[in-house]
């Protein structure tokens, strides 16, 4: 499986290696693709759509679809970075985001992309649901209103940490995370320092304890948009 | 109670070899056993077939027709179609609501009646209907929903409530509905008789190469709208390695107005189970699986009869008409209530027992699928052809139809018109001769294709019936003139905003916000930006949701943006001054007072 494979991104010709997928093979030669619920840890996922490229004029999301010899991809067009914006902005609208005093504000990748994509605020309206919120464990909580069903959680409990705390419940715009127990993640084999808390993109899953110990203005997303350390290697090479 | 939940879910999950992958037999087993599958029930199977409660939970909550809290013995499930609703469903509603004192989603306070909404249960062109637990009851009327909870009062049977039944196989014991068939037009192809054996026994003197090769040369393409070329998807999956393959047939026939493979399930199981099992031969498979919508559930103990006379007639089993080596048999997994599970790979994924979201592809279902072997998933119409170009042969069936859609289509057509039912037509038909042929009553509209297909106007009925022009899977909705286009679109949005799976982000929340922005115009509230807003965001969410649904589930409103534009021209009004014609002053002030705590103590809001 490491045959070299070339293929065109954004019209400059790339090489991956065979089994790659476009996320992967582009991150390597420094082209960020925007993503949300991949994370190279995990098995490929593609529900947030945020890496959706157009596959020789198809639309892909770049986070599944297998690079293959002479493909071309384009990544970073007005026509894509239209339909990204769009679906972040989805993911803002759908549930309850607090940038301003959330615990994650400045290392969360949702509001990163936002800032990276230019959205100050929403062009759609908002849905504000009611959602549940489990403070049951004396460490962690859930807070539904800022997840943004990625499957991050899901797919790191199950896969790393090797306990399968997390699945979706409900269908359509009712899906939800839940936990597996009754209703309440304290009855779960959950621990604090599982990848699964640390690994959500957003402010869902936080430890309770020490949120602020680095403040606002400081943080990851702070000092350079979401992508930059991936496009510093190219712009390094 | 719970010493006899216990002992029959471990039966239950015995039965089922305590495997995973029948998760779906064994939850469907306690649902209607226990009327729920409880928490507690969860932890049982969750035990039994190793695997996480969360995970049970997860497939449970999925699906319309199973429920994590108690339903009533008997559930009422008003089909919510926009034909039933046009037939008169309100009042029906109505009747029930009145005589059972409960709400929709509500259960009688003596724990015995539960009644609720389901989307297009396939009986459109006998609508209003309702499915009573799995018995089905067609032509509602408000006095007969009235007699009906009496009755149940009475007696608590659903099978009692069937007074008549209908026609054809619909009277046989087995099967004993009221439901009719309504075969207005039958083709030499589908709806033709056929000899049992008669498709196999060509097809084994042949090789199974050979057998690809005929169902190519007829160019057979698939019949549940997407059109793919059959041999091809055969040749496929015979093509991909390994040891195992599967041939799926998807009966899961949940697009709105669709319902000619309930006709087919009916009038010629023959001639689908033949068709499955020369694509059993074909691809090199012993094992197939017809997936039955759970709103034909009663159609099963029929089903599971002809697949025993078809054993015993040595037409499945070992050695196949005496062929050495050709072994092939069916099962029949029961869905259960999920639109979803309409698209192959969703198919596959409640197939093995999981939520029925669909799957990443590639890899495609040919290369891995059911249990990650090759796969080949084909409609009921499309093993039904195959059987009849393997009887009658390739050039036969290639003669009929128009040159790049082969052979004939079944429409289910149902709306106004005076003859509602299904039409085996040749390919290339012209949609005003279908109308003709239905007794239109001076249509305005006509949607092809149900809800994901497209509305087309009276300037389009002389377009064909085909792949390259009108595509269809087989719904026909006509409309006459008391009919608002915009609100059946809101109707059909409604219905995707219910069936989607939430899987991905576009098609969970943009067709929300889809129905937000088309309801906001039919209110009158609407902003000539609306109309780009509801193109683009339509645009979106076809571009890049993840499969079949969300990429056609902006068809309601981009087609009736494309072909009925007048509609939303005269809702919507130039703003008057500076002030849009959605901005409410007193509205915008409200919640404003509502946040500082503003209450008068005197003045009524």
């Amino acid at each position: 499986m490491s045959e070299t494979i070339t293929f065109t991104i954004d019209g400059v010709k790339v090489q991956g290696a065979g089994g790659q997928t476009i996320l992967q093979a582009a991150q390597d030669a420094g082209v960020y693709i925007p993503r949300l619920c991949a994370k190279e840890e995990l098995s490929p996922f593609g529900s947030c759509r945020v890496c959706t490229v157009l596959v020789d004029g198809r639309p892909q999301t770049a986070c599944t679809y297998p690079i293959a010899e002479d493909m071309i991809v384009e990544s970073d067009s007005e026509q894509v970075a239209a339909i990204r914006r769009d679906i972040i902005d989805m993911l803002f609208v759908e549930g309850n985001h607090y940038c301003m005093f959330c615990e994650t504000s400045g290392d969360c990748e949702l509001q990163a992309l936002a800032y990276r994509f230019g959205i100050t605020a929403p062009k759609f309206p908002y849905m504000f649901p009611k959602r549940e919120i489990d403070m049951s464990h004396p460490e962690i909580f859930i807070d539904r209103d800022r997840c943004i069903l990625c499957a991050r959680c899901v797919r790191a409990s199950r896969d790393l940490d090797e306990k399968a705390v997390f699945q979706f419940v409900g269908r359509g715009p009712d899906k939800r995370i839940a936990v597996n127990a009754e209703s309440r993640l304290v009855d779960t084999n959950i621990d604090v320092t599982d990848e699964a808390i640390s690994i959500c993109p957003v402010g869902a899953l936080i430890r309770k304890k020490g949120s602020y110990a680095v403040p606002y203005g400081q943080r990851k997303y702070d000092h350079e948009p979401i992508g930059s350390d991936i496009e510093k290697a190219r712009k390094a090479e | 109670m719970s010493k006899n939940l216990k002992q029959a879910v471990t039966d239950i999950c015995q039965g089922c070899d305590n495997d995973r992958n029948r998760l779906m037999d064994i939850v469907e087993a306690v649902q209607s056993q226990f009327g729920c599958v409880s928490g507690e029930a969860l932890d049982l199977i969750a035990g039994a077939v190793s695997t996480t409660r969360v995970e049970v939970e997860s497939v449970v909550s999925f699906y319309a027709f199973l429920s994590i809290r108690p339903k009533g013995e008997v559930v009422i499930r008003l089909c919510d179609d926009v034909i039933d609703e046009m037939k008169g469903s309100d009042e029906v509603a109505e009747a029930f609501r009145g005589e059972l004192g409960i709400e929709f989603g509500q259960t009688t306070p003596d724990g015995k009646i539960t009644l609720e909404r389901t989307p297009c249960i396939g009986m459109c062109d006998q609508a209003p209907a309702a499915l009573i637990n799995d018995v089905v009851i067609t032509y509602l009327g408000a006095d007969q929903a009235r007699h009906i909870v009496r009755s149940l009062r009475e007696h608590m049977d659903p099978g009692k409530l069937v007074s008549r039944r209908g026609d054809g196989n619909n009277a046989d014991d087995l099967v004993g509905a009221m439901v009719h068939n309504n075969i207005r037009q039958a083709g030499d192809v589908v709806l033709a008789d056929m000899a049992r054996g008669a498709g196999i026994r060509k097809a084994i003197v042949m090789t199974p190469v050979e057998v690809i090769r005929d169902v190519k040369t007829a160019r057979l393409r698939g019949r549940g709208g997407a059109g793919f070329p059959t041999g091809m998807k055969w040749e496929f999956t015979r093509g991909a390695g390994g040891d195992k393959r599967y041939v799926l047939c998807n009966a899961d026939e949940g697009e709105p107005g669709t319902f000619k493979d309930r006709v087919i399930l009916t009038e010629q199981p023959d001639t689908l189970f033949e068709g499955m099992t020369i694509a059993g031969y074909a691809i090199g498979s012993d094992a197939g699986i017809l997936y039955l919508r759970g709103e034909y559930a009663y159609l099963r103990p029929f089903l599971e009869n002809v697949l025993s006379e078809r054993r015993e007639n040595g037409l499945l089993g070992e050695n196949i008409c005496g062929k050495d080596g050709f072994d092939f048999d069916i099962r029949i997994q029961m869905g259960a209530g999920a639109y979803i599970c309409g698209e192959e790979t969703a198919l596959i994924s409640s197939c093995e027992g999981r939520r029925g979201d669909p799957m990443t592809r590639p890899p495609f279902p040919a290369q891995k699928g059911y249990l990650a072997k090759p796969t080949c998933v084909n409609n009921v119409e499309t093993y039904c052809c195959a059987a009849r170009i393997l009887e009658m042969g390739p050039g036969w069936f290639a003669q009929m139809g128009s040159q790049g859609s082969p052979g004939t289509k079944l429409l289910s057509v149902s709306g106004d018109c005076h003859k509602p039912g299904v039409y085996e037509v040749p390919f290339g038909i012209k949609l005003s001769k279908v109308l003709e042929l239905c007794g239109a009553e001076a249509p305005i509209a006509v949607q092809v294709g149900g809800p994901s297909g497209q509305m087309v106007g009276p300037g389009e009925f002389e377009r064909t019936i085909c792949y390259d022009d009108l595509a269809t899977g087989g719904s026909l909705m006509v409309f006459g003139p008391k009919r608002d286009p915009m609100k059946i679109a809101s109707k059909f949005m409604e219905f995707f905003v219910e069936e989607s799976c939430g899987y991905c982000t576009p098609c969970r929340v943009g067709n929300v916000l889809l129905k937000e922005r088309l309801d906001k115009i039919i209110a009158g509230k609407g902003d000539p930006e609306d109309l780009e807003y509801l193109q683009d965001l339509g645009e979106t969410v076809k571009f890049a949701s993840r499969c079949g649904l969300g990429q056609t589930s902006a068809n309601p409103v981009l087609s009736t943006l494309k072909n009925f534009m007048p509609c939303y021209e005269a809702l919507i009004k130039a703003p008057q001054g500076a002030l849009r014609q959605s901005f409410d002053i007193q509205a915008a002030l409200s919640s404003a007072k509502a946040i500082a705590g503003h209450a008068s103590t005197h003045y009524q809001e």
